[in-house]
């Protein structure tokens, strides 16, 4: 019997969800091997139980907490996709602002109307089993794990600097060319496309084990940031991990 | 007949986002009729402030991965009118490159895989991969092909990486446009006039409904207004972008976590029926002759033809980015730097027409090139008060149809817009409290 496969989405930029949409080559074999059953953006069917779940995006009020354990009880695999379900995102960086200020910057004095709740990666609620990471999902990782989970295997991961990548790719180091690249402490399996293209990595795979974020900061302050500004850089997709 | 009708859809499907229809009709009268929107706020504003220049698109981008490399270029636009930096010619035609691939891609996704299942009576697109193949395919082939102009030129299609303040971190190479231009002639020209042919088969099921509105769009004297121009109304008048306030007049509704807004009238439309409305004069021929063979007239005040509207879009960005790519090459192409020197610092405000209507940008960076205010005006926003009006009108006039019927015109009301409600829940319009 071929999988059952859903996708949910919970706060975020719906990027991840286009981006699967986005393997126009590929897009038919793989729905070949799977049973689509729920997928809100793409299709009116709706089912009870899931195989494989996809969930892309953060946990940001209460009705999205109440979502996930709903979904997780009735999902055998889930995987985290994108920055915003791994780790928070870019979506945290409205938790190191008094929330307060946050909404009234927003919503003025009709602050109050809409209940929110700091943002949250997936695997704050509940448990996740595997999780494609970046902003948008990396395209070649969602694959591997696709194909993997498919055909029952473990699928792969990362957890070494992009720099790695950047050298099997032969990039110029931006950071001896005095770009702020957060490379040296950031997961790869994006085959450091940033870089690639002449744009320093802004981390959005999230960090690797036991960063040296010390060290980072550090290195930052050497091409010119205050302290402050590292920090902020770092926390620009990782403000969940790098709260203060 | 005095009729009863409770509709309530939770979570409508085949949107991007998460929104609720609902209508009450008591004794024939019109109690309510709205598109909630419930997606939880995501406080963009609010996370710009105290970021560096270089960061604002990074992060503007990411307010929807459908329209974000419309979020980036009139963050990028906003940044260099606030810091006085000026770019090159041949970093606007590689901008307007991108601009009409990703027209190009937000309306195929929207005319194939979430409107077209509406005309051919099936839950998705999915089910049509076993009865029209063929169509299917050449969807994904123009999706492709619109997400290769994103890649080539942008290095990523979903949030680019090489577009930043002052220019491109990376210029693509001659091989690079020429395949490209290869790839448009050879199969984007073709697989639109099929398109044409298919939507010309589809269009008897698209709902004969009129409201007439107030219509906003960018316009431009010499060109289809994608990239700039000024404001403009139907109602008459264009006005500077940075007079956008004027136009936008937002306001927080009790049903949703997005704002509304309405300019002259109750409510006003953007997107590509707008653009139609105010700029079709502006369209090349053959997207003109694609209008006539669909039966989109100037001036038509059915929102359900938006969705003909953006196919003929499609057309147009698709000849004109030939036209752009030859344009370049006839240049040359330079290896340029992006200028990142300030010559002032303080407000700037940009606009771009993305696939689903005007957006606006206006930031006000401190002296260190750092944002101490901003607010971001997006399309979905400014159409909810006419899809609300819609509903009002529509509603009366199909009710002696089914429940099930009305729903699913209802429905398919709500999918005409392509409202992109991830993109529409942060709007505001007061600044930083502090500033
Ligand atoms: S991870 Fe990035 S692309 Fe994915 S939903 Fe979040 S913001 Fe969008
Ligand atoms: S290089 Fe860095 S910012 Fe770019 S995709 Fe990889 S991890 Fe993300």
């Amino acid at each position: 019997m071929k999988p059952k496969v859903a996708f949910f989405d919970f706060t975020g930029c719906e990027g991840c969800q286009l981006n699967k949409l986005n393997f126009e080559n590929e897009l038919l074999d793989l729905l070949a091997h799977v049973d689509l059953v729920e997928f809100r953006e793409a299709m009116d069917e709706t089912s009870d139980e899931y195989d494989i779940t996809f969930v892309e995006g953060s946990i940001s009020s209460p009705s999205c907490v109440e979502r996930i354990h709903d979904i997780r009880r009735r999902s055998k695999i889930l995987v985290a996709l994108g920055a915003c379900a791994v780790n928070g995102g870019i979506n945290a960086m409205k938790n190191i602002q008094p929330i307060e200020q946050v909404r009234e910057t927003v919503y003025g004095q009709d602050k109050y109307r809409f209940a929110t709740l700091p943002a949250m990666p997936i695997s704050a609620i509940v448990a996740v089993d595997y999780e494609v990471r970046g902003c948008p999902m990396s395209q070649p990782d969602f694959l591997q794990l696709f194909k993997a989970l498919v055909m029952g295997k473990t699928p792969p991961t990362y957890n070494y600097a992009v720099c790695v990548e950047c050298k099997l790719e032969e990039n110029e180091c931006l950071l001896t060319k005095g770009q702020i690249c957060l490379g040296p402490v950031t997961r790869a399996g994006c085959q450091a496309i940033c870089p690639g293209v002449g744009q320093a990595c802004i981390g959005c795979r999230g960090f690797v084990e036991g960063m040296n974020r010390e060290a980072m900061v550090e290195i930052l302050t050497e091409k010119g940031l205050s302290v402050d500004e590292a920090v902020k850089r770092l926390q620009l997709f990782n403000a969940y991990e790098v709260a203060v | 007949m005095k009729k009863n009708l409770d509709i309530n859809v939770h979570h409508i499907t085949r949107v991007e986002g998460h929104g609720n229809i609902v209508v009450n009709m008591r004794d024939g009268v019109l109690e309510k009729a709205h598109l909630n929107i419930v997606e939880p706020p995501r406080f963009f504003e609010a996370m710009l402030k105290g970021r560096s220049f270089t960061e604002a698109a990074i992060i503007t981008s990411r307010i929807c991965g459908i329209c974000s490399l419309g979020h980036q270029i009139t963050s990028l636009k906003t940044t260099e009118a606030a810091l006085g930096l000026e770019v090159s010619e041949q970093t606007v035609l590689l901008r307007k490159l991108l601009v009409n691939g990703a027209t190009i891609q937000s309306n195929i996704l929207h005319a194939y895989f979430l409107a077209v299942p509406d005309f051919l009576d099936a839950p998705s697109v999915f089910p049509l991969i076993a009865t029209h193949k063929d169509v299917v395919l050449r969807a994904l082939r123009m999706k492709r092909l619109a997400n290769d102009i994103g890649d080539i030129v942008s290095g990523r299609a979903v949030h680019p990486i090489t577009p930043v303040p002052g220019g491109f971190t990376r210029i693509p190479t001659r091989d690079e446009l020429l395949l490209l231009k290869d790839k448009l002639l050879n199969e984007g020209l073709p697989d639109c006039a099929a398109t044409v042919e298919t939507m010309k088969a589809l269009a008897g099921a698209i709902p004969q409904f009129e409201r007439e509105t107030e219509y906003i769009s960018l316009t431009h004297p010499e060109e289809y207004a994608l990239y700039g121009g000024a404001a403009c109304s139907s109602d008459g008048g264009t006005f500077p972008v940075e007079d956008y306030l004027s136009v936008t007049n937002e306001f927080v509704v009790a049903h949703s976590t997005s704002k509304h807004a309405r300019h002259k009238r109750e409510a006003y439309m953007v997107g590509a029926l707008a653009r139609w409305n105010n700029n079709y004069k502006h369209l090349n021929e053959s997207a003109l002759a694609g209008a006539e063979t669909l039966g989109l007239k100037p001036k038509c005040y059915n929102p359900y033809m938006n969705t003909v509207a953006q196919v003929v879009e499609v057309v147009h960005c698709m000849e004109d980015s030939v036209r752009i790519i030859d344009e370049l090459l006839g240049c040359g192409l330079k290896a340029e730097k992006p200028n990142q020197t300030p010559t002032r610092y303080g407000r700037g405000i940009g606009s771009t027409e993305v696939p689903r209507g005007i957006l606006f940008h206006d930031y006000t960076y401190d002296n260190h090139g750092r944002i101490v205010a901003a607010n971001c005006v997006i399309p979905t926003g400014q159409n909810l008060a006419n899809v609300d009006a819609d509903m009002q009108k529509l509603v009366p006039e199909i009710v002696d149809k089914t429940k099930p019927e009305i729903t699913q015109h209802l429905e398919m009301l709500v999918r005409a817009y392509d409202p992109c409600i991830s993109c529409s829940v942060h709007i505001l319009d007061v600044d930083f409290k502090d500033a």
